[in-house]
C-alpha cells in the first residue's frame, strides 16, 4: 500500500518536474534548434525539428573567427576568479576566525561596492586604462573582473568558512599544529567544497560578464560578449546566425557547469545551511 | 600571545583584500563625484568648467526620474517576488524522489549560464516576438491575438526575462538549504500527522529564513543595475516605461556622452542603492546573524 | 640595470623589426552586410599590400558607435580606422579627432562621389572620411498588390495618396498590412523616420533661434498622420519594429509598402532571401506637395582618427575600400547587384549596374532630391536631413523617439507626447547653451 502511494507520488513529482523544467529549459532549446536551421525556416513559425544544416555556424566561424574569443574568455574568466581567490582566501579567512567589531561592516562595505551603476564610471575607468596602457590587454580585463567579483567572493568564502567549527582548529592548536599545519591539514580539506563552488560560481559570473568586456576591448582582448555584439543585429535575416553565435557562446560554460553542478551546489550556500 | 599573534596576522592577511577593494571604491568613485559637479560633455571636451551642483539638479529635473526610480524598484521586486516563490516551489518539487533528477536539475539551472544580452535577445526574438515568437505561435494557435509583449507589458516583459536568469540562482540556494533539513524532524513531523501545509509553515519555511535573506540581498545587488536587457528589448520605452535609473545612466553617459550628468546620476544611484541596502539589513539582516 | 637596458634594447629592437614587416591597422566596422562582405574581399588588398596586416572588430551599430566615440573622445588610440555615419563626421572632424584624407591617392577620383554625400563628409573643403556606402530613403511597394486594388503609384505620390491606399491593400484576415514603418525608439530607428515625414509635412526640428518646434502644428499633423497610418495598416507589434524586423516582414510578403533606406533594396529583390523578389516596385519618398521629399541622406564612412599612428596606411586601406576598384571587384565576384550603392556617379552611369539593380535610378533619384543643408522649407540653424547635426542629437532624438513610439504603442496620445518631447527639447538645448 505505501509502496503503492510513495510510486504514484513520484509519477506525480516526475512530471511536474520534467514539465517546469522543459519550460524553463525551452529557450535554449529553441537556440539550439534554431542554429541548426536555415533562415528562412527559422522565421517559419514554430518547428521543433530543424534540417540539421550547420550553415550558420559555417557562416559564424568565417565571419569571425571563435577560436580567439573562445580562448581570451577562458583566460580571463578562469585568471580573474584565480586571482580572487588569492586574495579573498586569506581575507574570509581572517574574518571568519578572528572576527572584529568591525567585520561585519567591513563585509557589507566590500558588497555595497558592486552597486555603483558600471555605466557611470565608464568614462573615469577607460582614462584609467589608458593611462596605465591596459586597454584591450587580458590583463587590464583579468584585474578588472577580479575587482567586480572580489565582494562576492569574499562574502561566499567567509560565510563558508564560518560554518568550520573552531574547535576543531583549538584542538589541533593544541597538539602544537603550526599555523601552516592549521591552514593545509585541518581547514583546507574543510574548506575545499566552498572553495570549489566559489570558484565555479566566479567562472559563471566572469564568463557571462558584458558590459565591461565588451568597452575595454577592441581585438586582442575580446572575449565572447564582444563576438555576440557582433551578430546583434545584422541587417537581413538573422535568427540562425545568431541562434549559432549564441550556442557558440553559452556551450563552454553551460557543459562546465553541468558537469560541476554538484561542486557547484554543494558550497553554494552563502551561509544559508545551519 | 598567540591570540594576539593570530590577530595581527589576520590583519596582515585582510590587508591585501581590503586595500584592493578600497582603491578600487575610492578612485573611481572620487573621480566619478569630481566629473559630477563638472560641466564635462565628452563630445565637447574643449568646454569643461564648474558647475557645482547643476549636473545633480538636473539629473533630479529629469521628467522620467522618479519613474525610473519606481521602475528600478519595480524590477528589483518584481524578480525577486517571482524567483523567491518560484526557487522555493521548484526546489520542493526537486526534494521529492523521482526519475531523472540529475537531468531535470541540468535543465533548471542552465539559464544561470546563459550571459544576459544573449538571453534578451532570444526572448525578444524567439519567445516574445509578436510575429515569429514561440508565444505568438501559440496564441494563434489557440486562436487569439498575438500579445505585442515589448509594447504592451514592457516592465512585465523584462522582470520576466531577468526572472528567468535568476530563478536558478534561488532554486539552488533554497534547494541545498533545503536539502539540509533533518530528514528525522521531518519524518517526526509526518508521524506527528502534520499536513503538509501546516509542516511547510512550520518546519520547511524557518528553516528556508536565511536561504531567503541571502537571496533577496544577492539578487538586490545584480537587480539593482539591470539595463542591458532593456538596451536590447524595448530601449526604455515606450514612453518612460521601462526605464530604470540604470537605463536612464546609461542614456545620459552612452547618447548623450555627458560624462558630468552620468556622474550625478551615478552618485545619486550609488545613494539610493546604500538606501536600500541599509533597510534591507534592517528588514532581514538579523536572519544573517543567527 | 644591465638587464633592464638589454630588455629595453631587445624590445626596441623588435619594435623595429614590427615596423619594417608588417603594420597591423584595427578597423572598427558595423556589422552590415556590405562591411562584412567587405572583410571576406580583403585578400585582394593583402596581395597589393603584404606589409599592411588588417585587424577587424565588428559590432552592432549602437555598441560600435558607443565604442567608437568613448575612445576618440578620450584619445584611447585603439583604432586607425573607424565606420562612423555623416552625422559623426561634421562634428568630430570639428574637434580636430579625424584626420583629413588628402592622401587617398592620385587614381581616387574624389569628383567622382556624389555631390551630397561629399558635401557632408566635408568640412572647410576638406575630405574627412571616404564614403563606402550611401542611402537615401524611398517607398518599396508590391506592384501585385497595388494592381489587384487596382491602384498605380504615381510619379511623384504624395501623403494623401499613399495614406488612401495603405489602407487599401490592407488585408488583416491574410496577414498584409498596407503599409510597415519604424516604431521602436531610437534616434536612428524611429526618429529617423519621423523627422524625414515631418520635414516633408514643412515642419523642422528648431527654429533659428533653435527653439523647439514640437508645440508648432506641423508636428502634430505629421506624428497625427503616422499614427493613425499605422493603427489602420501597420503590422502587429509596430511600435518595436526597426529596420530589420521591417525588412523581414517585407521578405515575408507581409508588407503593402515600406518607406525606409533606400539599401534595402537590394535586399528585398534579393530572391535567395526575400519571397517577393520579383514583384518589389520603388517610388520616391512621398511629399504633401511642397517638393519636400524628406531630404534622408545617410552613409557609412571610413575615416581615420587623429589617434592612431599609422594614418598613411590607414588612407591607404580606405582608397581601396572606397575605389571603383573595389565596386568593380564586387561586382565581379558577388554580381553588380551586390556592389556597395550611393557613393559614386560612376556607378549610376554603369550599364552592367542599370540591368543588374532595377532600384538603380530610383535610388539616385532620391538621393539627388535629398539636400542636408536645407531640410525643411522653413529655415533651420542646422544641416542634417533625417538628423540634426549636433551632439546633443543622440540623447534627444531617442527620448523624443521613447515619446512618440508609446503614443504608437496606444500608452499616450499625440498631444501629450508632443508637450513632454517639447519640454524634454528645451530642457536639453537650454542646457547645452543653444538657447540662451
Amino acid at each position: 500500500m505505501a509502496r503503492a502511494v510513495s510510486t504514484r507520488r513520484m509519477a506525480v513529482a516526475t512530471a511536474a518536474a520534467w514539465i517546469i523544467a522543459l519550460i524553463i529549459f525551452f529557450p535554449i532549446l529553441y537556440t539550439i534548434i534554431t542554429s541548426l536551421k536555415t533562415e528562412t525556416e527559422a522565421i517559419k513559425g514554430f518547428n521543433l525539428i530543424p534540417s540539421f544544416t550547420l550553415e550558420s555556424y559555417v557562416t559564424v566561424q568565417t565571419q569571425s573567427g571563435y577560436l580567439k574569443p573562445f580562448m581570451n574568455s577562458v583566460v580571463i574568466a578562469v585568471g580573474s576568479t584565480i586571482l580572487a581567490l588569492f586574495v579573498a582566501i586569506p581575507a574570509a579567512w581572517s574574518m571568519a576566525f578572528s572576527p572584529t567589531r568591525r567585520t561585519k561592516d567591513i563585509l557589507m562595505w566590500m558588497l555595497s561596492t558592486k552597486m555603483m551603476p558600471a555605466v557611470a564610471v565608464l568614462v573615469p575607468i577607460y582614462l584609467i586604462f589608458r593611462d596605465f596602457g591596459l586597454l584591450d590587454t587580458r590583463i587590464g580585463l583579468t584585474v578588472m573582473l577580479t575587482l567586480i567579483n572580489l565582494p562576492i567572493v569574499v562574502w561566499m568564502l567567509y560565510t563558508y568558512f564560518r560554518e568550520i567549527p573552531g574547535e576543531i582548529l583549538e584542538a589541533a592548536r593544541m597538539d602544537g599544529a603550526s599555523l601552516f599545519d592549521e591552514i593545509v591539514h585541518v581547514l583546507t580539506p574543510m574548506a575545499v567544497p566552498g572553495i570549489a563552488s566559489t570558484l565555479l560560481l566566479n567562472i559563471i559570473l566572469a564568463w557571462n560578464e558584458s558590459f565591461w568586456t565588451i568597452r575595454l576591448t577592441t581585438t586582442n582582448a575580446a572575449p565572447l560578449t564582444a563576438f555576440i555584439a557582433s551578430f546583434s543585429s545584422p541587417q537581413g535575416l538573422f535568427w540562425a546566425k545568431l541562434s549559432a553565435a549564441s550556442t557558440l557562446a553559452i556551450a563552454p560554460i553551460l557543459i562546465m557547469g553541468w558537469f560541476s553542478q554538484k561542486q557547484l551546489v554543494r558550497g553554494l550556500t552563502f551561509g544559508a545551511v545551519k | 600571545m598567540a591570540t594576539e599573534n593570530t590577530r595581527g596576522l589576520a590583519r596582515l592577511m585582510l590587508a591585501p583584500s581590503v586595500g584592493l577593494l578600497l582603491i578600487w571604491m575610492i578612485v573611481p568613485l572620487a573621480m566619478t563625484l569630481w566629473f559630477s559637479f563638472q560641466n564635462y560633455n565628452l563630445l565637447n571636451p574643449a568646454n569643461v568648467s564648474w558647475t557645482g551642483l547643476f549636473n545633480y539638479k538636473f539629473f533630479y529635473t529629469d521628467p522620467a526620474f522618479f519613474q525610473s526610480i519606481w521602475n528600478t524598484l519595480l524590477i528589483v521586486g518584481g524578480v525577486l517576488l517571482i524567483t523567491v516563490i518560484g526557487g522555493i516551489g521548484i526546489a520542493l518539487l526537486l526534494d521529492q524522489p523521482m526519475w531523472g533528477q540529475g537531468i531535470v536539475r541540468i535543465m533548471i539551472i542552465s539559464p544561470f549560464f546563459v550571459m544576459p544580452p544573449v538571453a534578451a535577445l532570444v526572448w525578444k526574438n524567439m519567445i516574445m516576438h509578436p510575429g515569429y515568437g514561440v508565444l505568438a505561435d501559440i496564441n494563434r494557435a489557440l486562436g487569439f491575438q498575438p500579445i505585442d509583449w515589448f509594447a504592451q507589458f514592457p516592465l512585465l516583459s523584462i522582470i520576466i526575462i531577468v526572472a528567468w536568469q535568476w530563478l536558478p540562482f534561488a532554486t539552488l540556494i533554497l534547494l541545498t538549504a533545503l536539502q539540509s533539513l533533518d530528514g528525522e524532524q521531518k519524518e517526526a513531523a509526518e508521524m506527528d500527522g502534520a499536513g503538509f501545509v501546516s509542516r511547510f509553515v512550520y518546519l520547511t519555511l524557518p528553516h528556508l529564513s536565511r536561504a531567503i535573506t541571502v537571496v533577496i540581498l544577492i539578487q538586490t545587488i545584480f537587480l539593482l543595475g539591470v539595463y542591458a536587457e532593456i538596451l536590447v528589448t524595448t530601449n526604455g520605452g515606450p514612453g518612460y516605461a521601462s526605464t530604470n535609473l540604470a537605463f536612464l545612466i546609461y542614456r545620459t553617459a552612452l547618447l548623450g556622452y555627458d560624462v558630468g550628468g552620468a556622474s550625478a546620476g551615478g552618485i545619486i544611484a550609488v545613494i539610493l542603492a546604500n538606501i536600500i541596502a541599509i533597510f534591507l539589513m534592517r528588514a532581514v539582516g538579523k536572519n544573517l546573524d543567527k | 640595470m644591465n638587464l633592464r637596458t638589454l630588455l629595453l634594447g631587445v624590445s626596441s629592437a623588435a619594435l623595429l623589426c614590427g615596423f619594417a614587416n608588417a603594420e597591423t591597422l584595427t578597423i572598427a566596422t558595423v556589422n552590415n552586410g556590405d562591411m562584412i562582405r567587405m572583410q571576406g574581399l580583403t585578400d585582394d588588398f593583402a596581395a597589393k599590400n603584404p606589409d599592411i596586416q588588417l585587424e577587424w572588430v565588428t559590432l552592432e551599430e549602437n555598441v560600435l558607435r558607443e565604442r567608437v566615440t568613448t575612445d576618440i573622445a578620450t584619445k584611447g588610440g585603439q583604432y586607425d580606422i573607424v565606420t562612423i555615419g555623416n552625422y559623426e563626421v561634421p562634428i568630430w572632424a570639428k574637434q580636430g579627432w579625424l584626420v583629413a584624407l588628402d592622401g587617398l591617392g592620385d587614381d581616387y577620383d574624389v569628383d567622382d562621389l556624389l555631390p551630397a554625400i561629399r558635401g557632408g563628409l566635408s568640412v572647410d573643403g576638406k575630405l574627412y572620411a571616404a564614403p563606402f556606402y550611401g542611402e537615401s530613403a524611398m517607398i518599396m511597394y508590391r506592384k501585385d498588390l497595388f494592381e489587384k486594388a487596382g491602384l498605380t503609384m504615381p510619379d511623384s505620390p504624395t501623403w494623401e495618396f499613399i495614406g488612401e491606399a495603405a489602407r487599401k491593400i490592407t488585408d488583416r484576415s491574410s496577414d498584409i498590412s498596407g503599409m510597415c514603418l519604424r516604431g521602436k525608439a531610437g534616434w536612428g530607428e524611429n526618429m529617423a523616420f519621423l523627422t524625414a515625414l515631418n520635414n516633408s509635412f514643412g515642419g523642422r526640428w528648431f527654429d533659428e533661434k533653435w527653439q523647439p518646434q514640437f508645440d508648432q502644428p506641423e508636428w502634430k499633423t505629421s506624428l497625427q498622420f503616422y499614427v493613425d497610418l499605422m493603427k489602420d495598416a501597420g503590422p502587429q507589434g509596430a511600435s518595436s519594429n526597426g529596420f530589420n524586423e521591417n525588412l523581414t516582414l517585407f521578405q515575408q510578403g507581409k508588407c503593402g509598402m515600406w518607406i525606409d533606406a533606400t539599401v534595402a533594396a537590394s535586399f528585398v529583390s534579393n530572391p535567395k532571401d526575400s519571397t517577393v523578389a520579383d514583384k518589389v516596385g520603388y517610388a520616391i519618398f512621398p511629399d504633401t506637395g511642397n517638393g519636400n521629399h524628406g531630404h534622408w541622406l545617410w552613409s557609412w564612412n571610413l575615416a581615420v582618427p587623429a589617434s592612431s599612428t599609422k594614418a598613411e596606411a590607414a588612407q591607404k586601406f580606405i582608397a581601396w575600400a572606397t575605389s571603383k576598384g573595389y565596386t568593380e571587384l564586387v561586382a565581379s565576384k558577388e554580381g553588380w547587384a551586390n556592389v556597395p550603392p550611393g557613393t559614386r556617379t560612376s556607378l549610376y552611369k554603369n550599364a552592367d549596374y542599370e540591368k543588374a539593380a532595377p532600384f538603380a535610378a530610383p535610388t539616385l533619384a532620391a538621393m539627388d532630391a535629398a539636400d542636408i543643408t536645407k531640410p525643411s522649407v522653413k529655415p533651420v540653424p542646422y544641416t542634417g536631413g533625417q538628423f540634426v547635426a549636433i551632439p546633443e542629437f543622440q540623447g534627444l532624438g531617442t527620448t523624443v523617439g521613447q515619446l512618440f513610439s508609446a503614443v504608437l504603442a496606444g500608452q499616450s496620445s499625440v498631444d501629450d507626447a508632443l508637450a513632454q518631447a517639447q519640454t524634454a527639447a528645451v530642457r536639453e538645448m537650454t542646457r547645452a547653451g543653444y538657447i540662451k
